[in-house]
């Protein structure tokens, strides 16, 4: 390995046992009645050979030293698989990883923390867990509390604090380690913006001082801007390595989500005799095909189809989803002009107008049908033919406030909110 | 990691899967000596957090336990206690004994207890069951002070088997980290291991001298009796305190080397499954 390598992993897997735990064969009893079958010479029955899943398969890379990597995938890709093999939580099933220097993994801010310690007892157990000396944590106290800005309540226990507060002492905590190797999953969508802030300076600060960071994030600016490479996991493989720039815009475009479907060929398009769809497209408010909408921002999604015979009362429909697959909601065209009028044979084009402040951050899968309503009748129904990320510019002005982290919901409507008060 | 990863500073760290015997890993676990210290620590700090007595629990149970077996085995049953006066006879017993069983709990739940922390992050996991043992000694030195006492109020003076009292203790621990490594590791895929436990310590009890003196017990079957590694200790540590009937020694010495080969045992045992702790927690 040279000298300028920090981590160097090589056809790295994981297998998990699916259900291990809970199988009836897992309980004490199972086990034993196991042992007495073998001493009575009875075969045990051998486990069923599909129960067996691969988090991590094969997975290699390298990384330099002084590098910040970045490593990108849906929920399920293996990214924490990978992170706690790194870190040595869990073991790999087969291959190996190198690491060259003091290294610190943190899967979650506040490891080690009890909640009926004080924030100053916390600050040593955790320091403690991950590795520091008693003597290193007591000469970076001051500065591991000022910047998490809760020297105030440090005497406090912690249960007390605001899961702001905790947040802010845990990361701090990590932030002080001073490894070689960091190791982070998703620390950054802590804390309120302005801490966000002040995390992501100390992380680029960590990088540029010749520290190696694997950073761990859904949040794609994050990666562009803070690291140089990148490799993308899907289903527990590298799908790709490069450039991070490339590897997220890779994510974010092919095979994911695309704004735009199109189908050139109408003998190959979606729909029968008397209708095809033509195309399906996610733009601006202007008209500019995107895949990436300000949540603030109103929005179009405009299906184009070929009615081949006339005569047809033609509705379109689009259905919202989200990343989870949950339904968002479905709309039907209900433009009045057109609405329960037979339609000529030609090209349409019909427009969905979404209002902005309205759905909510993340990713939005639509899928696009065209449909006769009395008597109901499918002509084409093409589930996930377009997606689009929505995002929160984090300026204060979207229903989210000045609120960062998770937030739950499918839409995410900024309402009118009044007030009555009545002074005593 | 500094600590437990200094060592390699300069050459590499390999991650990749353990296969076949595993070592126990002493350099680590010297390095980590300071988180044993933190995570026993922790557990003195919030085991009386909010509670109106405090440390008071630690005297409680031995202290009603004497009082309860005094009424019943010395006043009803007239067991004998080798010329002792029976309070200060049981609670000499039972003080070491709860040092074992509270250890053998707290130390067979541990593992499961610290989960959080072993999916979270990497430090040699043999330190958590040994700081869940060794904690107990808090516990043990204030039901000492109660001990000591008893000893003035019944005007016993300790002769210089005193000096044995130490190796006794340690082998009280030692006993029951040899036990729980063993049951810790279990508990964490098989939870029956924690229900087992307190019918295990109960049964336990009653085969050693806790309550009977060990020579009601034949002589012929006494080194037998030593399988059970608290028998020798309980009734070491009351001769070492109070000088009346010294031990078996060949009783002892069986005691002792169960106990060794049960503690290797338990550590090669725990090092070999430790690894899919974070998979099945």
């Amino acid at each position: 390995m040279g000298s300028g390598t920090a981590v160097r992993v090589e056809g790295l897997s994981k297998r998990y046992r699916l259900g291990a735990t809970h199988a009836p064969d897992g309980s004490l009893a199972g086990a034993l009645a196991r042992g007495v079958r073998q001493l009575v010479g009875r075969r045990a029955a051998p486990p069923p050979a599909d129960d067996s899943l691969w988090a991590l398969r094969d997975v290699s890379f390298e990384i330099k030293k002084g590098e910040v990597f970045g490593v990108i995938g849906t929920n399920g890709s293996g990214k924490s698989t990978l992170l706690k093999i790194l870190s040595r939580v869990t073991e790999p099933t087969k291959g190996r990883a190198i690491i060259n220097g003091r290294f610190c993994g943190l899967l979650e801010v506040g490891t080690g923390f009890h909640p009926e310690l004080t924030g100053r007892d916390n600050v040593f157990m955790s320091g403690a867990i991950l590795g520091m000396k008693r003597e290193e944590i007591a000469r970076k106290f001051d500065e591991i509390v000022a910047f998490a800005e809760v020297e105030q309540f440090i005497d406090t226990p912690v249960k007390h604090y605001s899961s702001g507060m905790y947040v802010r002492l845990g990361f701090s905590v990590l932030a002080h380690m001073d490894p070689d190797i960091l190791i982070v999953d998703e620390v950054l969508a802590v804390g309120d913006v302005r801490f966000q802030k002040k995390c992501m300076g100390k992380m680029e600060d960590v990088g540029q001082h010749g520290r190696t960071v694997i950073l761990v994030s859904h949040d794609m600016p994050a990666i562009t801007r803070m690291c140089s490479r990148a490799i993308l996991l899907n289903k527990g493989t590298v799908v790709e390595a490069g450039p991070a720039h490339d590897v997220v815009n890779h994510y974010l475009h092919a095979g994911h989500i695309q704004p735009c479907a199109e189908w050139p060929n109408p003998a190959q398009a979606p729909g029968n005799d008397s209708v095809r769809l033509r195309a399906v497209r996610v733009k601006t408010e202007t008209g500019q095909v995107t895949d990436v909408i300000d949540i603030r921002k109103p929005m179009r999604i405009e299906i184009e189809y070929d009615i081949l015979k006339p005569g047809q009362m033609i509705v379109a429909q689009f259905g919202f989803n989200t990343e989870e697959d949950v339904i968002a909601f479905i709309v039907n065209d209900r433009d009045p002009v057109w609405y329960r009028r037979p339609r000529a044979v030609g090209r349409y084009i019909s427009t969905a107008w979404i209002p902005g402040n309205f759905l909510s951050e993340g990713t939005m899968v639509v899928g696009g049908g065209l449909f006769s309503e009395d008597p109901w009748h499918e002509h084409c129904d093409v589930p996930r033919v377009v997606g689009f990320r929505v995002v929160d510019p984090g300026t204060g002005d979207t229903a989210r406030g000045d609120v960062t982290g998770r937030w739950e919901g499918a839409i995410r409507p900024l309402l009118k909110w009044t007030t009555d008060h009545a002074p005593f | 990691m500094e600590s437990a990863v200094a060592q390699e500073h300069s050459c590499a760290l390999v991650i990749e899967p353990r296969t076949g015997y595993v070592q126990v890993g002493w350099r680590e676990l010297w390095a980590a000596r300071e988180l044993f210290y933190f995570l026993a620590w922790r557990d003195l700090k919030t085991r009386y957090a909010q509670t109106a007595i405090g440390a008071g629990w630690a005297l409680m149970q031995p202290l009603l336990s004497t009082l309860i077996f005094t009424l019943v085995f010395s006043y009803l049953a007239k067991v004998p206690s080798d010329g002792l006066p029976y309070p200060l006879f049981a609670f000499a017993a039972i003080l070491p004994w709860s040092l074992f069983a509270r250890s053998l709990e707290r130390s067979t739940l541990s593992v499961v207890t610290e989960g959080g922390l072993i999916k979270k992050v990497y430090f040699p996991r043999l330190i958590i069951p040994i700081s869940a043992t060794f904690i107990n000694l808090v516990d043990f030195a204030i039901g000492f002070l109660i001990l000591i006492g008893m000893m003035v109020w019944y005007q016993v003076v300790p002769q210089w088997t005193v000096l044995f009292l130490p190796l006794f203790v340690a082998v009280a621990l030692l006993t029951a980290l040899s036990v729980s490594l063993w049951l810790s590791a279990l508990n964490v895929k098989y939870r029956d291991v924690a229900s087992i436990v307190p019918l295990m310590t109960q049964l336990w009890m009653f085969a050693s001298p806790v309550l009977y003196p060990a020579s009601l017990v034949p002589e012929s079957v006494r080194w037998f009796y030593g399988l059970n590694p608290m028998a020798g200790v309980i009734e070491g540590f009351r001769w070492a305190l109070l000088s009346k009937a010294p031990p078996d020694w060949s009783m002892v010495s069986v005691s002792l080397g169960v106990v060794a080969s049960l503690l290797i045992g338990g550590v090669m045992f725990f090092r070999r499954v430790e690894r899919t702790f974070a998979d099945v927690i």
